[in-house]
């Protein structure tokens, strides 16, 4: 949203927002959040914060895009508060950090702010409750361009056909690939929003989109159950990670992300655990600003420790791991792009949870690189360079055989004869192979060559078994898509977790088959959809002071 | 966990259909006509966000955990009163505790 912004104030472009939802409350931030988690705090430079991710990421980053991405973040944030959103200051006016490079915010109507200012925005045009399912591509010269894209409303018998010339794909990642922790009624009690289906990737997979990095799950430390931020017991009230018996164990296994879940799920399979953010003691006025700060992000902690009578004053915090995701916000998975954040395919540009190789980019980073999307958007439309511009010859009925595919597969779905399965049976199914042979919760997120295998046949019989799913209405339609794209992303997750034959990020990617780290390894494992395979490429690390154009 | 809709306040406006990120609710019949009432297609399906408490008038809408993440049967309640948000946590033994937060203050941590 905030790209179509930056695009307003700089170019006279006209641009239309497709939203699955309502973009008031859509996609992972519809309850809050709780920081923002990347500022450039007084005394801190951009390079610092390319520094911590690389570290975190263990230099499977592009630096060249964390730079960029940290060189716009504080210009982003306060845009946030010129359109409305509480940041915490000190007496002196300034912005009050937790760490160097998070600040205290109330995010819980970030989401609201943003449509807000979309939706009265001059030359924006918003359409809620359209699911896009593909993207329209036309190739020139050898090359691909991105020439729309196709869709259907939610809740009407509606298909839309959009001709666009440049298409930014801001869709968030994937969740929901794997068995997740509540597997019966509440299964969408996750970390990632359960309608993020990876359908970004699928769609950019589908057009021929080179990826980068999916081997690079995310998996988060959570509160368990409600599987509720830890981050604001741990670094707001500075709780330890203890086990069952009181030891501090983070010091033991590290303190990047992978490690402080890694240090988790080992003192478990040691026999050590629950493990638990110890925050016993902690006193009453803190108990209550921690309720307060939970109903302003993930609503569920709260309620439990109301519920049990107990709160985290009285009794330690257990926490868990979550099922893997595929976010490029935390981790490095996504597309390909280069500095612009466009992709390989002409036209089509990739910012936030869906663009790879710039991981802890969280909420201000994702907005940073709209605003760098933004500009080049601008840029090109505007200087009408011959080679730069964007616009790609297309003849019109390319353009409606193109959609005319598409859309015909939507009505084949209903036309399909009751179908032995439900959607949710296959959904099931998908979970399940992805938990046991993927290296999903039950595997302590391990996994090998041989399991792998056996994944990647399993969930092509689900990709076959999927196309013989009947649709009675939109809604159908919809969980028939979104099961697509997950089965889509699962296939390419396989063969990146296949591909790189080592163990770089603990329980991100734990493979039994190589478990020491090799600097073999050192590159990125790229991918890209070829006559219905995966084929994985290889590329050179970018550093700082690299360039990399497509 | 998931949510409730009090059919009994529900007037059918439909806010609440138009919020939800998952597209989980609809409405009975037609938008504010008597009788219609939004329901949850799905209650397996929701990510308890609670936008759909906050975007009703009427606060029809409550949520409440399942039985699988600790949940015994308490209710929480959304309000907005002059510019103040209420939580309004309902237990099974009818006691209430109320968390009042501004909006207009930061997260302390």
């Amino acid at each position: 949203m905030l790209c179509c912004l930056y695009i307003r104030k700089k170019s006279n472009l006209k641009v239309h927002i497709i939203e699955k939802a309502n973009i008031k409350r859509s996609g992972c931030l519809a309850a809050g959040v709780n920081a923002l988690n990347a500022y450039i705090t007084e005394g801190h430079k951009p390079e610092d914060y390319v520094e911590y991710a690389k570290k975190d990421g263990d230099k499977i980053v592009r630096e060249d895009l964390l730079l960029s991405m940290s060189q716009n973040l504080n210009e982003v944030t306060h845009e946030l508060e010129r359109l409305g959103l509480v940041i915490l200051k000190d007496e002196n006016g300034k912005y009050v950090s937790r760490g160097w490079r998070n600040i205290k915010i109330n995010g819980e109507n970030i989401k609201p702010i943003l449509a807000k200012a979309a939706t009265t925005s001059k030359n924006v045009s918003v359409l809620n409750h359209v699911n896009i399912t593909d993207l329209k591509t036309s190739n020139v010269n050898g090359e691909t361009f991105v020439t729309g894209a196709v869709g259907f409303n939610v809740n009407e018998n509606i298909a839309y056909d959009f001709n666009a010339q440049v298409v930014l794909m801001a869709t968030g990642g994937a969740a929901g690939i794997y068995r997740p922790n509540n597997p019966g009624f509440s299964r969408h009690k996750m970390w990632y929003s359960p309608f993020n289906t990876g359908a970004g990737f699928a769609m950019g997979l589908r057009a021929g989109a080179e990826m980068t990095t999916f081997e690079m799950r995310f998996i988060a430390l959570r509160c368990k159950d409600t599987i509720a931020p830890t981050g604001t017991i741990a670094q707001g009230v500075g709780a330890h990670q203890l086990n069952s018996n009181g030891e501090v164990y983070e010091q033991k296994y590290g303190l990047t992300t992978s490690e402080r879940l890694y240090g988790t799920v080992s003192e478990n399979l040691a026999g050590r655990g629950p493990c638990y953010l110890g925050t016993k003691g902690i006193s009453e006025q803190t108990q209550t600003d921690l309720y307060k700060a939970y109903l302003n992000m993930a609503p569920s902690q709260t309620l439990k420790w109301l519920e049990a009578d107990n709160g985290p004053s009285v009794q330690n915090v257990e926490i868990c791991g979550t099922e893997p995701y595929i976010v490029g916000g935390h981790t490095a998975s996504g597309y390909w792009i280069d500095n612009n954040r466009r992709t390989t395919v002409k036209g089509l540009y990739a910012t936030g949870d869906v663009a790879g190789g710039c991981p802890q980019k969280y909420v201000t980073g994702a907005l940073a690189e709209a605003l760098i999307a933004a500009d080049d958007i601008a840029n090109v439309f505007s200087s009408k360079i011959s080679g730069e511009n964007l616009e790609a010859t297309v003849a019109v009925s390319d353009l409606e055989e193109n959609s005319a595919s598409f859309i015909k597969s939507y009505i084949n779905y209903f036309d399909n004869p009751e179908s032995a399965f439900s959607i949710q049976d296959l959904e099931e199914a998908m979970q399940k192979i992805m938990d046991e042979y993927a290296g999903g919760i039950t595997q302590h997120y391990q996994f090998n060559h041989a399991s792998l295998e056996i994944a990647k046949t399993k969930i092509k019989e689900l990709q076959v078994l999927s196309k013989k799913l009947k649709a009675n209405n939109t809604r159908d339609l919809l969980h028939i898509a979104e099961l697509n794209e997950r089965l889509d992303v699962a296939i390419a997750l396989i063969a990146h977790l296949d591909a790189r034959h080592e163990t770089r990020w603990h329980s991100f990617a734990e493979n039994k088959d190589y478990p020491e780290k090799s600097s073999e390894w050192e590159c990125y494992v790229n991918s890209k959809l070829e006559n219905g395979e995966i084929k994985i490429i290889k590329r050179d690390l970018v550093r700082l002071g690299d360039s990399y154009e497509h | 966990m998931s949510i409730k809709i009090d059919t009994s306040l529900c007037i059918g406006c439909g806010k609440c259909v138009e919020a939800c990120p998952g597209n989980l609710l609809t409405l009975t019949g037609e938008k504010n006509k008597p009788g219609t009432k939004a329901q949850i297609l799905i209650k397996e399906d929701c990510w308890g966000c609670c936008s759909c408490l906050k975007e009703c008038p009427k606060h029809a809408i409550s949520f409440f955990l399942g039985a699988d993440m600790g949940g015994r049967g308490s209710v929480t309640h959304y309000a907005k009163e002059r510019g103040l948000v209420i939580w309004t946590i309902t237990k099974t033994d009818g006691s209430e505790e109320k968390i009042v937060i501004d909006p207009k203050n930061a997260n302390k941590y």
